[in-house]
């Protein structure tokens, strides 16, 4: 039993609600957009490709994977010289599931203890999504442990215990301004030790630009290998739903310093975009395996692409 | 801050250089060039479509009339379109009334804690007696974080730790204010979604309560094309005063800060960019558009340097000049107030055409360390006296600061080479202000 087939159920239909719900504002700006472009049309034209063009883009979907998706299209327009509005809605689905589904997380899940570090930039939502995540593998009775290693920011410890206490899980501290990588040594030990399902190690936010920082990250990642040769398991990268063409950077300077393997999109419910989880998916092949859909402590999930595709393009009006 | 996009445009123009005038043909390449650039830099896609064909008419209306090179032209017409987008003069913050009050809004993240704690430095900096204003009562240790803050910039903060409602927080805080005689207050709220009704009504509520004299909408540089419907929600409900772009320290191309501008027409007031409490400066419209093209930005760097510079220390340090008895107390001292004037990469940046040459170069805020090691290992009777540094003592000094007598030996013959040049120096203009350094160890 991997600790994740605990959440291959079907999703309830609370789940599907918040989801719906948290993606309101993607789906009436993508692909409301989209739909208000075909009405009237009766073929795909040059205009309405450029209006694709522009509706993509400004869903923070990027040039690159935009340009991609317009190819493909073109390319199907030319074959098949009649294709209708219906059709295309269909072939736009089927691109952006092809898009999301395409990488496989290549994840040992059946590792016990299972190691997670979160890392990002400043403000993503870090500590909240662990205290999500906690509370997901807490309700599902696992042991969770945490470590707070984000000894930097000003009450980022106090934080965490917050939100350990609220879930009711473990939590290892060496209080602020301790150095970060003993933190996380300490609290794979003892998640090893104790007999813990996951360990979540919480680090502190950092522009991928400082390249000081971003190896203090190395180091922290390397250190947790010195207790479980294969920890971390899973370097998760948290990713703000609104960050427009900077994620991109992000992406590729944190993966380059830790080996990101599962990215976390929060904040999704807040903003028309969520188009950067094309961009993201397409060009860096690293699998989105959670989404932040609100504020609750439930508002966590599962990245499922088939089910993010259909409520993106349900019942839109 | 900006080197991407102007590295981007830098390219654009390339296709322009060698070229006697601007015709229709040529400028279509270089204003789609420009316009992809301004996307990719998170430009509102209309706002960047709108400004490059500004750009394009005023390009092809001129070129008639000069005959500067068209590179040269299309950077001067850029950069005035830039310039005006970004929003013409510099707006100071609005500091009457007594108390004054400053409200802080925004999404969750974007960095409102942090900032409120830089701003309470700046303003008690400027001589006047602000109170921080605990008023995130939903997000878990938010109150501590602003608490650790506090007391890090040594301003008071006001909280009620299990009072949630921040709209009484804020009244009671203003009558604590006055009754305590603080001039200004700073209120830092939750950060909400523009989305969230429930969570808009009660910033409302706040700011009807305590009429602030001033609303900051703060903003995360490195938002997408979001920024414009996000700005357009807050100002709807807030109407707010200015716009303070955060994390500029990053490499983002930060074209949410034209975005906003050019659809709520609010002044962008202050940047954000470092994690140190002093990483805040005063948003300049013509100097950030200096930037995006690549032309530096000294007068940043003057005022930096101005600010740290302290008018007491250097007469007296002057006098010991006069009478050759700089000795390396006094040097340590001067390092201390370069380093004052915040992270070295910054300051280098500023320097017209060094940003987009150091941009992917990693330059530690340490680069004195070495240097300050071997002044750390001396007694302090040989920091005041370097003329008793013996071969014997650089050894131990080597040793003590884990560098080589070589290094030891190089940072001597530095040390004397700078007394001999503030020497002459001074005797050029005895009233003459601190000459430069000579090239340190690195």
């Amino acid at each position: 039993m991997g600790i994740f087939d605990l959440f291959k159920k079907e999703k309830t239909v609370a789940e599907k609600t918040q989801l719906d719900k948290g993606l309101e504002k993607t789906k009436t700006s993508l692909v409301g957009k989209i739909s208000r472009a075909l009405i009237g049309r009766t073929t795909i034209d040059d205009d309405f490709l450029d209006e694709l063009e522009e509706i993509l883009i400004s869903s923070d979907v990027g040039v690159e994977t935009t340009v991609k998706i317009i190819d493909r299209i073109q390319k199907r327009v030319s074959k098949d010289k009649y294709l209708g509005t219906d059709e295309l809605n269909r072939l736009l689905k089927s691109e952006i599931t092809d898009l999301l589904t395409n990488k496989t997380a290549n994840l040992n899940s059946e590792a016990k203890p299972y190691v997670i570090m979160v890392v990002g930039v400043n403000g993503v939502g870090k500590t909240t999504t662990i205290g999500k995540l906690a509370n997901m593998f807490h309700q599902s009775g696992k042991k969770v442990v945490l470590g707070a290693a984000d000894t930097f920011r000003a009450a980022a410890v106090d934080q965490l215990t917050i939100w350990s206490e609220r879930v009711g899980v473990e939590l290892v501290s060496k209080g602020m301004n301790a150095d970060p990588a003993s933190v996380a040594f300490d609290a794979v030990q003892s998640g090893f030790n104790s007999g813990a399902d996951v360990i979540i190690i919480d680090t502190a936010g950092r522009l991928h630009n400082k390249i000081n920082l971003m190896n203090e990250l190395s180091k922290i990642k390397r250190v947790m290998s010195k207790v479980i040769p294969e920890a971390p398991h899973e370097v998760l990268l948290v990713l703000d739903a609104s960050t427009g063409q900077n994620a991109f950077e992000q992406a590729k300077h944190f993966t380059a310093a830790t080996e990101v393997n599962a990215l976390a999109l929060t904040k999704l419910d807040g903003t028309a975009r969520g188009g950067v989880v094309l961009g993201i998916s397409d060009q860096f092949g690293i699998p989105v395996k959670y989404i932040g859909v609100g504020e609750g402590i439930n508002d966590l999930q599962i990245f499922d692409p088939a089910a993010f595709v259909e409520s993106l393009f349900s019942a839109t009006t | 801050m900006f080197e991407n996009l102007s590295g981007k445009l830098d390219k654009a123009f390339q296709t322009l250089k060698g070229q006697g005038r601007i015709s229709e043909i040529n400028v279509a390449e270089t204003v789609k060039e420009i316009r992809r650039a301004l996307v990719d830099a998170d430009v509102n896609f209309k706002i960047a479509k709108d400004f490059t064909n500004t750009v394009r008419e005023k390009a092809l209306g001129q070129n008639v009339l000069t005959s500067v090179s068209p590179g040269q032209l299309m950077t001067k017409i850029v950069y005035d379109e830039l310039k005006d987008l970004l929003g013409g003069a510099t707006h100071e913050i609005n500091l009457k009334g007594e108390p004054a009050i400053i409200l802080i809004a925004g999404l969750q993240g974007s960095g409102k804690t942090t900032f409120s704690g830089k701003l309470a430095k700046l303003i008690k900096s400027k001589g006047r007696r602000p109170l921080l204003v605990a008023g995130d009562v939903y997000r878990p240790a938010a109150v501590d974080q602003l608490t650790v803050l506090s007391e890090q910039v040594g301003v008071d903060i006001y909280k009620e730790p299990g009072n949630t409602n921040p709209v009484e927080i804020a009244k009671n805080a203003i009558s604590h204010a006055r009754g305590n005689k603080y001039n200004v207050v700073i209120i830092d709220t939750a950060g909400r979604l523009s989305v969230d009704q429930e969570m808009m009504d009660e910033i409302s509520r706040i700011k009807s309560a305590v009429k602030p004299n001033e609303i900051l909408f703060v903003v995360d540089s490195m938002t997408g094309q979001d920024a414009v419907n996000t700005a357009k929600a807050f100002n709807d409900v807030l109407d707010f005063s200015g716009v303070v772009l955060t994390k500029l320290d990053g490499d983002t191309r930060g074209g949410a800060a034209l975005s906003i501008k050019s659809v709520v027409h609010k002044p962008i007031k202050f940047v954000s960019n470092g994690e140190k409490m002093d990483a805040i400066s005063v948003f300049h419209p013509d100097r950030m558009a200096n930037r995006i093209l690549g032309m530096g930005d000294i007068v940043s760097l003057v005022e930096k340097a101005q600010d740290a510079y302290d008018q007491e220390e250097a007469e007296k340090l002057q006098r010991k000049i006069r009478k050759n008895q700089f000795n390396f107390e006094d040097f340590i001292k001067q390092l201390d107030q370069i380093k004052k004037m915040g992270n070295i990469k910054d300051l280098m940046g500023m320097i017209p055409g060094v940003g987009k040459a150091i941009k992917d170069i990693d330059i530690s805020d340490d680069a004195f360390q070495g240097v300050e090691s071997i002044i750390k290992s001396m007694t302090p009777f040989e920091r005041q006296n370097p003329d008793v540094i013996d071969g014997s003592r650089r050894k131990r000094i080597a040793t003590g600061s884990g560098t080589s007598v070589t290094e030891v030996n190089k940072l001597m013959k530095q040390f004397e080479e700078m007394r001999k040049m503030m020497k002459t120096f001074n005797k050029m203009r005895p009233s003459g202000r601190m000459p430069n350094m000579p090239n340190l160890r690195r």
